[in-house]
């Protein structure tokens, strides 16, 4: 990708920006350490908040004594979850509406380190001391850990539901008798149980808030928020503060990756606290805290089954999930979606029919499932199907790009109605391989991979052609909390002809200040460089459902498009007005106005903004703003093309990978530098996903990478260098023609990886290891597989 | 037992040298020492960890010099010289390792961007022409989730181009002597 960078500050089309790589408007503030995160947050009189966290993952809660830590000196109240239950405060809905969640233990707690008590003391450290001193009295009971072990219902979690079962929910979709009688007709039948362990997004920012009500009874609540509208509806119904005596103020955010989605109890303790003292209360939980108890991503146990004839056409899938959604079910989905775009499995393959089925189950472990670039479990999809088509090539011992080839979704066939319901936007899937094969140098690398085997040595080259599914979403479909999954722009013109964009978004490090300002410069012939972006404070910016599932560009972004289009055509009569000349008879050319025919008499948007203040003709309103919610038709499906090149050590487990590849197809692209820096980044999670990353729980229920020190975070030692590359082809619904992209990285390249390895492994017969690949897990697979060819 | 048994909660007072102005705080004796700065209002200093893994916090003692700020009491900064991402450069003025970053979008939330700028400013202090390999293994203690760390490489490479260009036309312009016409060129 070749990136031209341009930041001048003179005004005029010139200096228009859309297809460049802009710098960030975002970045001056925080390369100097003026960036303004929740920690930053101080008010007169605040008071910190830390938590008590249970030891146990599953116990009752005989009593807690709070005496000793109410005796450290600053500290101002502890409240527990039965102060809670007095105020109606003790469980928090989630999002999609199955399940509750609750904020402090009440009776008694259900993973380890869940939140059991919250103290409020004048400084950080008196609170942790206090923290420290609250006296619980446990009596643990036997944990459910597996979600195998929790069908059985042997172990009952949930008493407060009315259905005395851990099953949560049953899912499915598509066609299960013909799949299966597919299935039985099927010259080759390969199947697998392919596991995505429980990772965690970990955001360099931990969860965070400032809880502040001030002399009108208004609450102030500065938080690390992706949604931060939806916060402010759901504070509003949790608590019953009118949501106009709500402010929900998101500032800048130290990452997301979907940690940041779910309301979480330290939110709503801190909250409460602030009510009761009736001065501000600031929570800043600890990495641990973070690792422990928010949002963890994945946890899906997939036996995908697809079946083909012998020359690798696919005729059949079938894939059931087994979900671990932890002690209470607080996946942030869309309400009609328990499962998450899951149904997206066929991936770009031409499956004539198609069953998947899920069944999510409790267990004693902390809540979450849908964060970390998944676009509601899209990287649990991909990642089935892609390996699941890897396993096929090496059981029909053919070439793993030319069963892909042979199977993609055609170009000519789009917008294509998917077995399991999905209508793919558009695609060019071929295309996209073809140009990540050639520049990667397939062919070579298959001949030197044969030469490598010749020796003994284990290359592996592995294949990711995925599509993804993001910008929900369409309101027939998608709600949270029963509010539907539109977005929406505010733009605002001064009469200098700089302006103001809000939008209903919420960047976490996209650079949406950067982007918006671009799409609504092209728009409208401005400057981008005076084109103001702001998210994230409810009071000003219009209502929106936040910034997750990579939703931005194809919601907020169409919002953004069509409402400077509306900005234009109220500056169209401006225009005309100056112009002397009917409405009608102007034509917008080259980010200019101009009489029809008469090109030489013509009016900038800059000259019309002022008229629009100064002289807006008869009849026209004065100003020149508009806004837009935003309905989208249907949802955009980037998709990609990803190569990984690794050598594996026989010896030792260790693999090197060598070379990625990533080909990205997002539509037009609005910044082709963000667009590039995202994808480092989501191949870098996808990277750790692959080789590093795992929330494991012992027998015992303990959570066994709490930590920094145990969840790895790959560094820049380990971190691949990446090559990366893209074609177009646009979203035909989309107003710019602008796809999603920023979690198609992480969606993408876990299989890639995973896949190489195998591929490597493969003259060993060894078929699948489940992630994360650790050398311990790739030293044990050759030496079992080793073992196992002596022995025959 | 008891936390005022345990804990020494006295406040003292500490001096800290900051960017070259002198901070005078009331801290425990366990106040660490990112949050002293912090408390002073030089927040571009993060926290991002509990186990001194992620260098958000790092700043620079006596000027060449990492540390991470999590990892330190505030009392045993007293006597040093300390270099916060605020002493670096300001937006009408930054350093050449702020402007490479920028330019080279080495930067997404911004989070880890304080920590890595300092680190990347001591590396160029002890090895202004390192490989990329060097720069990695000498930011390995500085953990990002945003940007794969490609473009923050390619932004220390740009920076440390600069920079030996800087000196290099520092060392010529000392070699000729100034003159009171107008001086070298």
């Amino acid at each position: 990708m070749s990136i031209e960078t341009d930041a001048t500050n003179n005004a005029g089309p010139q200096t228009l920006t859309m297809g460049k790589g802009m710098k960030r408007k975002e970045d001056p503030r925080f390369l100097t350490g003026n960036g303004n995160y929740v920690d930053d947050m101080r008010l007169p009189g605040m008071l910190y908040m830390a938590i008590v966290h249970s030891p146990y993952p599953h116990a009752n809660i005989k009593g807690i004594d709070k005496e000793a830590a109410l005796a450290v000196p600053g500290v101002k109240a502890v409240i527990t979850g039965e102060d809670l239950v007095a105020a109606s405060l003790a469980w928090l809905p989630t999002f999609h509406g199955f399940d509750k969640q609750m904020v402090l233990a009440v009776g008694k707690v259900l993973f380890q380190h869940q939140e059991v008590a919250a103290v409020f003391a004048e400084t950080r450290e008196a609170a942790r001391d206090a923290a420290e001193l609250v006296d619980v009295d446990y009596e643990p009971l036997d944990p459910v850990i597996s979600p195998f072990d929790s069908m059985k219902d042997e172990v009952i979690l949930r008493d407060d539901r009315e259905d005395k079962t851990n099953h949560i929910y049953h899912w499915d979709s598509g066609d299960k008798d013909g799949t299966q009688a597919a299935l039985d007709d099927s010259e080759v039948v390969v199947t697998e149980r392919i596991y995505a362990p429980r990772c965690h997004p970990a955001p360099l920012e931990p969860c965070g808030c400032v809880a502040q009500f001030d002399a009108m009874g208004r609450l102030h609540f500065w938080v690390t928020s992706q949604a931060p509208h939806v916060y402010r509806t759901a504070i509003s119904l949790v608590t019953g503060i009118p949501e106009d005596k709500i402010r929900v103020i998101s500032p800048d955010i130290g990452g997301g990756f979907g940690n940041k989605v779910p309301v979480y109890p330290g939110y709503v303790c801190a909250i409460v606290g602030a009510l009761i003292l009736k001065t501000p209360v600031k929570w800043i939980e600890t990495r641990t805290e973070n690792l422990t108890t928010t949002g963890f991503a994945r946890d899906y146990h997939m036996d995908v089954t697809i079946g083909a004839k012998k020359d690798g056409t696919v005729t059949a899938l079938k894939v059931k999930t087994v979900a671990d959604h932890g002690a209470f079910d607080a996946a942030a989905d869309p309400s009609k979606y328990p499962a998450g775009m899951f149904g997206v499995v066929t991936g770009s393959y031409q499956f004539p029919v198609a069953f998947a089925e899920l069944d999510a189950y409790f267990t004693n472990k902390a809540p979450g499932g849908v964060a970390y670039r998944c676009s509601f479990r899209v990287t649990e999809a991909s990642y089935a199907i892609e390996r699941g088509m890897d396993i096929l090539a090496q059981k029909l011992t053919m070439d793993p790009a030319e069963l892909r080839r042979k199977n993609f979704v055609r170009k000519d066939q789009f917008p294509y109605d998917s077995a399991l319901g999905f209508t793919y936007d558009s695609g060019d899937y071929e295309g996209t391989m073809d140009k990540a094969l050639n520049q990667i140098g397939y062919a070579d690398l298959r001949r030197e991979q044969a030469e490598k085997r010749a020796r003994g040595e284990y290359m592996g080259i592995g294949i990711s052609t995925f599509t993804e599914v993001v910008g929900a979403g369409p309101s027939k479909h998608f709600d949270i909390l029963g509010i539907k999954m539109f977005d929406s722009a505010e733009i605002r013109i001064h009469p200098t002809g700089t302006g103001i964009i809000r939008t209903g978004t919420k960047s976490q490090g996209q650079g949406h200040e950067t982007t918006w300002a671009q799409i609504v410069a092209e728009e409208l012939g401005l400057d981008p460089q005076n084109l103001l972006v702001e998210e994230g404070d409810t009071d000003t910016a219009p209502y929106g459902l936040g910034t997750y599932a990579s939703r931005s560009t194809p919601v907020a972004g169409a919002a953004l498009a069509l409402a400077a289009r509306r900005v234009r055509e109220k500056a169209r009569k401006v225009a005309a007005h100056l112009l002397e000349a009917a409405p009608e008879d102007i034509e917008w050319v080259e980010h200019k106005f101009q009489v029809m025919g008469a090109p030489s008499r013509s009016v900038t948007m800059k000259e019309v903004a002022f008229a629009a203040y100064t002289n807006p003709g008869e009849g026209v309103e004065p100003g020149l703003e508009a806004s837009l919610y935003y309905d989208p038709p249907n949802m955009t499906f980037p998709h990609g093309a990803y190569i990984a090149v690794v050598d594996v050590d026989a010896e030792t487990g260790e693999v090197k990978v060598r070379r990625f590849l990533a080909i990205d197809d997002c539509g037009t692209v609005i910044n082709p530098m963000i667009v590039e820096g995202q994808v480092h980044g989501g191949l870098t999670e996808g990277f750790a996903i692959a080789f590093m990353q795992e929330i494991p729980y012992d027998e015992q229920g303990n959570n066994m990478a709490p930590n920094f020190m145990e969840y790895l975070i790959p560094t820049s030692v380990e971190a691949p260098v990446w090559e990366t590359g893209s074609t177009v082809t646009p979203s035909p619904h989309h107003p710019i023609g602008a796809k999603g992209v920023g979690e198609s990285p992480n969606v993408g390249s876990p299989a890639a990886f995973v896949n190489a390895v195998m591929d490597a492994l493969a003259p060993l017969g060894v078929t699948h290891i489940d992630m994360p690949l650790t050398r311990e897990k790739v030293w044990r697979a050759i030496r079992d597989a080793q073992a196992a060819a002596a022995s025959d | 037992m008891t936390a005022t048994e345990t804990t020494d909660t006295t406040l003292r007072t500490v001096t800290l040298n900051v960017n070259g102005q002198t901070i005078r705080q009331e801290v425990e004796s366990r106040t660490l020492l990112a949050y002293a700065l912090r408390d002073a209002g030089l927040k571009g200093t993060h926290v991002g960890c509990d186990t001194s893994s992620c260098g958000c916090c790092v700043v620079l003692l006596d000027g060449d010099t990492p540390a991470k700020s999590c990892t330190m009491f505030a009392v045993q900064a007293e006597g040093h010289q300390i270099t916060t991402v605020e002493g670096l450069g300001s937006p009408g003025d930054l350093h050449p390792l702020q402007q490479a970053f920028w330019d080279q979008h080495g930067l997404q939330c911004g989070y880890c961007t304080p920590g890595m700028l300092m680190t990347a400013k001591a590396m160029l202090e002890h090895n202004p022409d390192p490989t990329d390999q060097e720069v990695r293994e000498f930011l390995s203690g500085n953990l990002c989730r945003c940007t794969g760390y490609n473009n923050i490489v390619k932004a220390v490479q740009q920076a440390a181009r600069v920079m030996r260009d800087e000196a290099q036309a520092q060392a010529l312009a000392g070699m000729v002597p100034s003159t009171p016409e107008g001086g070298a060129q």
